[in-house]
């Protein structure tokens, strides 16, 4: 068997993969944080719950109505994003004239509810989601055995953040997102609705936390703590990037999933607290983040 | 996040003199109701409740008076009861020693994190606290004197100063009472003080604080340092009480409890987050024998009271007309 500093090669692509899978899914939740962060100066506490009803719609969307996983791709982030827009029209937008700490609070408020109420119906332990017959099936790559619905994961997970970073750089509307970041009130003597454009990149940002879950769906168990585990370690990641920077929230997502993928091969017992660490050293060297502006 | 945003404050409570009057009679009406407290209700709830309106009080010193949200603040409490619950269990240390450990082991984790916390402001001040914390949380996790998902049971309550039997529950409940009495009022020393004053200086307008050169940084470090010791205090003193400390008390959730107890009081009161603990604790009290998750409720009064009473009970009674005839000052 072929070695790399005394670890089988094998292992060191299985955790790899892993850490790929896992750096998704930080991309993706990051990607949105920033996303919101970027216009409605916001952090989304309820990111993580959001994500975990992404992945409940999919699952009770199959258990009770039949719907496919395909389907629920595209389905549970309309749903999810429409019900946020909802809470952003009545509530949210009630705090941006307050200091961004309400905000802050008022989403972790309803993390918790949303969390409590998730575990009142259906328990507080996981439950599997079946891993659809077309991508239920593996390639041997000679050296490596690849499972094609992991393989999926990072490929669908890579196009979406792309597709977000191409809408906002590069089209129209992004092009007055990112003008309504600059100076909201110049926007919306143009004639522009800011208050709709909140609204919509609340609905964009939760729907990404939502695809993320349905995702998330066949390859952890969906339960009602997922969200809560995984946004911690998210809001690590955002610190590390920096929100600055749409391109950077993705590439800290990934870097920071491989490395934890890494660690867990070479020093298991830190593989937990990896990402904190490097968020600590990080903050130490570069306040602003690795791709941040300081302020 | 600058200064020229109005941090959570109690700015718009009206700066009216205080009648120094009003302040005794209500000193000496909260003395009284703690030593009846013992007679009317279970000493234990009460007990736990001082604990945690003193972690609360403690948590109020940061974010209240030096307008800092740590979200990790559960590091501090929970780290110290495991501190204390380990020197008096295995070490077999007195009561008064293992808390003065544990206070001395949450100053120094707040030193620690608070150092690499101040680097940034705001939003990202929380973040880096709940991160920091979710790192000492999977640390207490793997650690072996913590025994990971157990916990330290049965802590021993022992002989204060070598003479006070702490397993008398009355002695016990007077030894918590005097410890709450005296915490709170370091911190109301501390926010009394000239060091208060800048602390609330800052609160109000950062860049003008480094502007009038006053180093920033070294009084929010000390702000920080201060409010953990003092959370620290909360923590070991409950590891005594409930005689054990668990994975629970440096959870995430416990740093948000005790946002919500600050929140529900009053952020920059004096009493309110004393009142807001006791809400929470009477709540979950009430809740512990249902299988309905606390969560549901803690989480929609976290957002009816951001959306609608930002100023919490006691601010608002402050701010009201009661409040303005009896001359209230809710932050002093």
């Amino acid at each position: 068997m072929t070695m790399i500093f005394g670890i089988p090669v094998q292992a060191l692509l299985g955790q790899l993969l892993v850490g790929l899978i896992n750096g998704s899914f930080y991309a993706l939740l990051s990607l949105g944080l920033a996303v919101i962060f970027g216009l409605l100066r916001v952090i989304n506490f309820a990111h993580g719950a959001q994500y975990m009803v992404g992945a409940f719609v999919a699952l009770l969307g199959l258990k009770y109505l039949g719907i496919p996983y395909w389907v629920a791709l595209v389905l549970s982030p309309l749903i999810v994003g429409a019900v946020s827009a909802l809470v952003e029209r009545t509530m949210l937008s009630r705090l941006y004239a307050l200091d961004p700490l309400y905000g802050l609070l008022f989403t972790f408020g309803l993390a918790l509810t949303l969390e409590g109420g998730f575990r009142w119906v259906f328990g507080a332990s996981g439950q599997p989601y079946p891993v659809p017959a077309s991508l239920n099936w593996g390639v041997n790559l000679g050296f490596m055995f690849l499972p094609v619905g992991r393989a999926w994961v990072i490929v669908a997970s890579l196009v979406a953040c792309l597709a977000v970073w191409a809408l906002i750089e590069k089209t129209r509307l992004g092009a007055t997102l990112r003008a309504a970041t600059e100076n909201p009130t110049l926007v919306q003597s143009f004639g522009i609705n800011v208050p709709l454009l909140l609204t919509l990149t609340y609905a964009l940002g939760a729907g990404l936390a939502a695809l993320a879950g349905v995702l998330a769906a066949p390859v952890y168990q969906v339960s009602p703590l997922m969200g809560s585990n995984i946004i911690i370690v998210v809001f690590a990641v955002v610190v590390v990037g920096g929100m600055g920077s749409i391109l950077g929230a993705i590439l800290t997502g990934y870097m920071l999933g491989v490395a934890e993928g890494l660690t867990k091969v070479f020093y298991p017992e830190a593989s937990n607290i990896v990402i904190f660490v490097i968020m600590a050293i990080v903050l130490i060297l570069r306040p602003a983040g690795l791709f941040g502006k300081e302020g | 996040m600058s200064g020229s945003t109005p941090t959570p404050s109690a700015a718009a409570v009206p700066q009216a003199p205080s009648r120094p009057g009003v302040t005794a009679a209500l000193v000496v009406a909260g003395l009284a109701a703690l030593i009846a407290a013992p007679f009317l209700f279970y000493p234990v709830f009460v007990m736990t409740l001082l604990c945690f309106a003193l972690f609360a009080a403690a948590f109020n010193l940061l974010l209240g008076y030096t307008g800092l949200l740590s979200f990790g603040h559960a590091a501090f409490f929970g780290g110290a009861a495991y501190f204390t619950a380990h020197a008096a269990k295995v070490w077999g240390w007195s009561p008064e020693l293992a808390l003065l450990l544990g206070v001395a082991g949450a100053a120094g984790l707040g030193l620690v994190m608070g150092a690499v916390a101040i680097r940034r402001q705001g939003i990202y001040f929380a973040m880096v606290t709940l991160a920091l914390s979710q790192m000492f949380f999977f640390a207490c996790l793997q650690m072996p004197f913590t025994h990971g998902e157990d916990g330290i049971q049965s802590v021993p309550r022992g002989m204060l100063l070598g003479l006070i039997d702490l397993n008398r529950p009355l002695a016990m409940y007077f030894f918590v009472a005097a410890v709450f009495v005296l915490g709170l009022a370091i911190i109301w020393r501390i926010v009394n003080s000239p060091f208060g004053m800048i602390l609330k200086a800052i609160r109000e307008n950062e860049q003008r604080a480094i502007s009038l050169g006053y180093s920033v940084a070294r009084y929010k470090l000390s702000a920080f340092v201060m409010s953990a010791a003092l959370a620290g205090l909360a923590g070991g003193l409950k590891a005594l009480v409930l005689q054990f400390a668990t994975l629970t008390d440096v959870a995430w959730q416990m740093s948000g409890e005790v946002i919500l107890m600050t929140l529900l009081g009053g952020i920059g009161t004096m009493v309110g987050p004393v009142f807001g603990a006791g809400l929470v604790i009477a709540l979950q009290n009430r809740l512990a024998t249902s299988d309905f998750p606390v969560t549901i409720i803690t989480g929609l009064v976290f957002m009816v009271c951001v959306l609608l009473f930002r100023r919490g009970l006691i601010g608002e009674l402050a701010a009201s007309r009661i409040g303005k005839t009896l001359g209230m000052r809710a932050d002093t």
